[in-house]
């Protein structure tokens, strides 16, 4: 295994060390990553026979979703981390995570509404449990800036934000899985054990989709970060020079 | 413009316009951390002067 390959900074085993892509790299990426979506999208993906125009919602709610979900993961990961061997930052590092699946979730949640309204006839139902699901693992994770704005700055909410961001990951199986164990008919399945339910090409432009959300994720999420420590450094200057 | 394509377009909207709402926020906090900077330069630099004027005294 290559050095890139494995954290060394007990951030677990991942295929990739986002910190050790340059910044200006990562932004391009999803740049260009995103024209390309779109241009598979609009001129490569097939019409949906079913469907029609309105499935090409699928290819930004669906990637946006899993965005959410992966942001969510990671602020959990970070947050156990921060339980388990404290590394600096560590407890930033969830809340910009948990931040950037908020902003995702937001978007799920829209985008999914727009699509619901040309598909079913109307903006939400609660008769559907993915939604549901969705909704509450959503307002759980909003919730989290409101413990962590009402305590004190400090170790203690530290502690309790990673205990929070820790429980809150249970919703994401739970979201993903809640459709498939309760024979949901309303929202469409398209990934079953059979594998995704749809042509090679609409697979393609799904999976540049995916992959260009998660570079914009990861862009925003870096950017947010350097933000917040650059705010953190100079607050502690100016501790400095009072 | 059918229904499906003006659905399709706001979702794709709604998407692009909270990108840039996104870059907007940031953008207006760079801008207050760049004034930040810029305020503690002023002070170190006057601390820097004012330590160099006592050193000159105590001389």
């Amino acid at each position: 295994m290559g050095p890139g390959l494995f954290c060394d900074h007990c951030s677990g085993f991942v295929l990739l060390r986002l910190r050790n892509i340059p910044l200006p790299a990562l932004a391009v990426a999803a740049v260009v990553l995103m024209g390309t979506a779109l241009a598979l999208i609009f001129f490569y993906a097939p019409i949906d026979a079913d469907q029609g125009l309105s499935q090409k919602i699928f290819y930004i709610h669906v990637p946006i979703a899993l965005t959410a979900y992966a942001c969510f993961a990671w602020g959990a990961w970070k947050a156990f981390l921060h339980l388990w061997k404290r590394p600096p930052g560590a407890d930033l590092e969830s809340y910009v995570a948990i931040h950037q699946g908020v902003i995702f979730g937001a978007l799920t949640l829209l985008t999914g509404s727009i699509w619901a309204r040309i598909s079913w006839g109307h903006w939400w139902a609660w008769s559907s449990n993915q939604l549901v699901t969705f909704l509450i693992l959503f307002l759980f994770y909003s919730a989290y800036f409101m413990l962590r704005y009402s305590v004190e700055p400090g170790p203690a909410r530290a502690n309790m934000c990673a205990v929070y961001a820790l429980f809150g990951v249970v919703l994401i199986p739970v979201s993903w899985l809640s459709i498939r164990i309760a024979k949901d008919y309303i929202h469409p399945t398209v990934f079953t054990t059979n594998g995704p339910q749809m042509s090679g090409s609409m697979f393609l432009a799904f999976c540049v989709s995916w992959a260009a959300l998660l570079t914009l994720a990861g862009t925003m999420y870096r950017v947010e970060l350097a933000g917040k420590r650059l705010d953190s450094r100079l607050r502690e200057l100016r501790e400095l020079l009072a | 413009m059918s229904a499906s394509e003006k659905y399709v377009a706001a979702a794709y909207l709604v998407v692009f316009v909270a990108v840039l709402a996104w870059i907007a926020i940031i953008a207006a906090k760079l801008a207050r951390l760049e004034r930040d900077a810029s305020e503690l330069t002023e002070l170190a630099r006057r601390r820097a002067e004012h330590a160099d004027e006592r050193e000159k005294v105590s001389v």
